[in-house]
């Protein structure tokens, strides 16, 4: 085309192009008015409500709060010497107010975290302060205990100063700030985190791997087998995919029990002496067992609907052209399922390692994740800023696997029934 | 998956070895529903078969759980019932609306950033629920409505657009978008385009998007159990209460009720699933 030609007008005068471009900014926001409604509402109810679980756990102001006066004190404070009187008679008149109002508990526990000792030398205070005179308190606290002599009792309660910590953080992974501002592990009995979160990977991991093995050889079986016995033979997996997670978790419950029918066969076949029956549940095997049958039907789900797709001819000509079954099966047909496999595997993935309800009934102490300890701190420690930062180290996971779910196999081609 | 006559020895055994997997995997997804069944008629407290009951004797088998159940004293159920039914009803209500206007959307392929929202808005199904619950709940409690059906139902909304969003785009996928140019040709109005035309042939996939938000609300425990207080008890809540603190057997005649109902809604499903190729033409 010569750089000559007339631009291409409509009726009403405007060049065609404009118009054009114009008519599809109309369809974008007609589009996106559509979204739009679904969009704000989950923001508001949902993506805000999880950006507040991240302020919430890595907001320190607690300490801050109930100590005011003594952190502006502090501010000049360098931290090598004692600190001066006015810090001293900050703190007192801080703590003072803490006392009458019957929240000098809560601060004790605090500053406890912080350093060991604290609270008795808190608890002496209060007593105490109440018999002060005026003017000196700098004299009058240090006679209280000798540890409020100690520096490091004072580097404790600054350490406490700024209002954002990731201190939550640490502890998730079962590491804290010690008194240097050094990063180091906890004591070896007390790492309890590290091992919940081993467990929780090591459980998805198996239960999925599980739950390929077993969806494999019937998502097979479901999409070579004639349409009449393959479809009554569908509602063996889409039963239980419809049926009340809690009821499954309940059948299990009696299924796992010492004296249920499990054990009953094992007995009977004479695996187990009747006197000796193994604990099936309140352990690791009950979730694994639990958990895989609960999870088998988002694995043969998608496996079923890409080997659906799989033309029976192919493997015929692999056949004809000299490989044995295993040969053409292993070259032709598995390749071709991955796509599945992927689909299948990230799902069960991503639903194992946020599970909860079927590990808390059936799980026991050795077999319970990372889900129920963040339940535990919401509902019986009530660290809600600890069951926040845990929560969203969880997240961040699951969100990895799904934004790779997302590359691999794209979010609309999830399967649902 | 009847075998050829020429078939070798060692790939008929490995072929009756694979069948014998088969049975055992479909086996082990079945099985366990009708535990539950033939125990919720136990006569006995306990939750393992009676002598009685391994003889078929009719004295070892009774309905008094089911009486448990309904006329029992002080019993949750009936509360619990109706709970669930009115929360799941407006949940669904609220996740089909909001779900299948986003769909419109979003299988508009003038739609701009169409993979990220698609994504964002799929996401409450794929985060862990117990995340969803804790955020939920610190929101729900900032604006005054935890322990309240309207919270409850709020969240089930959340929890129940991302199924019929995926359903019903999935459905759309396969409509046919000169009917509704045909339409407004004709001098119909968008909205009346929806109703009259779009509508109808996307009805088995809105459906079957909302029985799926009805099952997740009617079934989710873990966001209730934050949010509910004594007054918006649920089935769900009251079964994992039973179970944790001593299964009965009124429990397993709850469960025989829901097993039952989940077989309804399956049968409804897979016949809107059908009814759905069949509309759209798709050949299997």
């Amino acid at each position: 085309m010569s750089s000559e030609t007339k631009k291409i007008l409509t009726t009403d005068g405007t060049p065609l192009e404009e118009s054009l471009k114009k008519a599809e900014r109309k369809n974008k926001i007609k589009a996106f008015m559509l979204v739009a409604p679904l969009l704000f509402f989950l923001i508001i109810t949902y993506v805000f409500p999880i950006g507040e679980m991240l302020l919430r756990s890595i907001d320190d102001r607690m300490v801050s709060k109930m100590l005011p006066k003594t952190y502006v004190a502090m501010e000049k404070w360098d931290g090598k010497e004692l600190p001066s009187e006015e810090v001293f008679e900050a703190f007192y008149l801080d703590y003072k107010i803490l006392v009458e109002n019957k929240t000098a508990g809560k601060l004790s526990t605090q500053l406890n975290y912080e350093k060991n000792g604290f609270k008795s030398v808190l608890k002496k205070l209060a007593r105490k302060q109440k018999k002060f005179t005026e003017g000196n308190y700098k004299e009058q606290i240090m006679a209280v205990h000798k540890r409020w002599r100690d520096v490091d009792y004072w580097r404790a309660i600054k350490r406490r100063a700024p209002e954002y910590s990731y201190s939550k953080y640490l502890k998730g992974i079962d590491m804290y700030e010690n008194e240097d501002g050094n990063i180091v592990q906890v004591s070896e009995d007390r790492r309890i985190h590290r091992i919940l979160w081993t467990r929780t990977l090591e459980v998805a991991f198996f239960v999925t791997v599980f739950c390929f093995l077993m969806a494999y050889p019937i998502a097979y079986l479901l999409a070579t087998l004639p349409m009449k016995y393959s479809n009554l033979l569908m509602i063996c997996v889409l039963l239980p995919f419809w049926t009340s997670l809690l009821v499954r978790t309940a059948s299990w419950m009696i299924l796992l029990q010492q004296q249920g029918i499990v054990n009953d066969f094992f007995v009977f076949t004479g695996l187990v002496a009747d006197d000796n029956r193994p604990e099936m549940m309140y352990n690791k095997t009950g979730t694994y067992v639990a958990m895989t049958q609960i999870l088998l039907p988002f694995m043969v789900l998608p496996l079923y609907s890409v080997m659906k797709t799989i033309s029976p001819s192919l493997m015929r000509a692999g056949k004809s052209l000299g490989g044995t079954p295993f040969v053409t099966f292993f070259k032709i047909y598995f390749p071709l399922t991955i796509p599945g496999i992927g689909a299948g595997c990230l799902l069960v993935f991503i639903l194992a390692i946020g599970y909860y309800i079927t590990p808390a009934l059936v799980g026991g102490a050795s077999g319970t994740l990372i889900s129920n300890q963040i339940a535990f701190h919401m509902k019986s420690t009530l660290d809600w800023s600890f069951a926040s930062a845990m929560g969203l180290m969880l997240l961040t996971g699951v969100l990895a696997v799904y934004w790779i779910y997302n590359k691999l196999v794209g979010i609309d081609n999830i399967k649902l029934g | 998956m009847a075998l050829p006559k020429y078939t070798e020895t060692r790939y008929r055994i490995w072929h009756y070895i694979y069948l014998s997997i088969c049975t055992f995997v479909f086996f082990f997804l079945i099985a366990p529903l009708f535990v539950i069944f033939p125990l919720s008629f136990n006569a006995e407290e306990f939750l393992v078969f009676s002598d009685g009951m391994k003889r078929l004797d009719p004295d070892a088998f009774s309905l008094r759980w089911y009486k448990d159940m309904i006329y029992g004293t002080k019993n949750p159920w009936g509360l619990a019932a109706k709970n669930s039914f009115i929360i799941a009803i407006f949940a669904t209500l609220g996740s089909v609306i909001l779900g299948t206007v986003a769909a419109l959307g979003l299988s508009s392929r003038y739609m701009p950033f169409k993979g990220i929202i698609m994504a964002a808005l799929i996401s409450p199904m794929i985060v862990p629920l117990i995340i969803s619950g804790v955020a939920i709940f610190f929101f729900m409690a900032k604006v005054g409505l935890a322990a309240t059906h309207t919270g409850i139902i709020l969240a089930h909304i959340v929890l129940g657009t991302p199924f019929v969003v995926i359903t019903v785009t999935a459905t759309l996928s396969g409509f046919d978008h000169s009917v509704t140019r045909a339409a407004a040709s004709l001098g119909s109005t968008p909205v009346n385009t929806f109703m009259k035309i779009t509508l109808p042939l996307i009805l088995p996939g809105v459906i079957s998007g909302g029985l799926f938000a009805f099952v997740t609300s009617f079934d989710e425990v873990v966001v209730v159990l934050f949010l509910a207080g004594l007054d918006n008890t649920t089935i769900p809540v009251q079964m994992w209460t039973g179970l944790r603190e001593q299964l009965s057997p009124t429990i397993l005649a709850v469960a025989t009720c829901l097993i039952i109902l989940s077989t309804l809604i399956l049968v409804t499903a897979e016949l809107l699933r059908r009814r759905s190729e069949r509309i759209r033409g798709i050949n299997r």
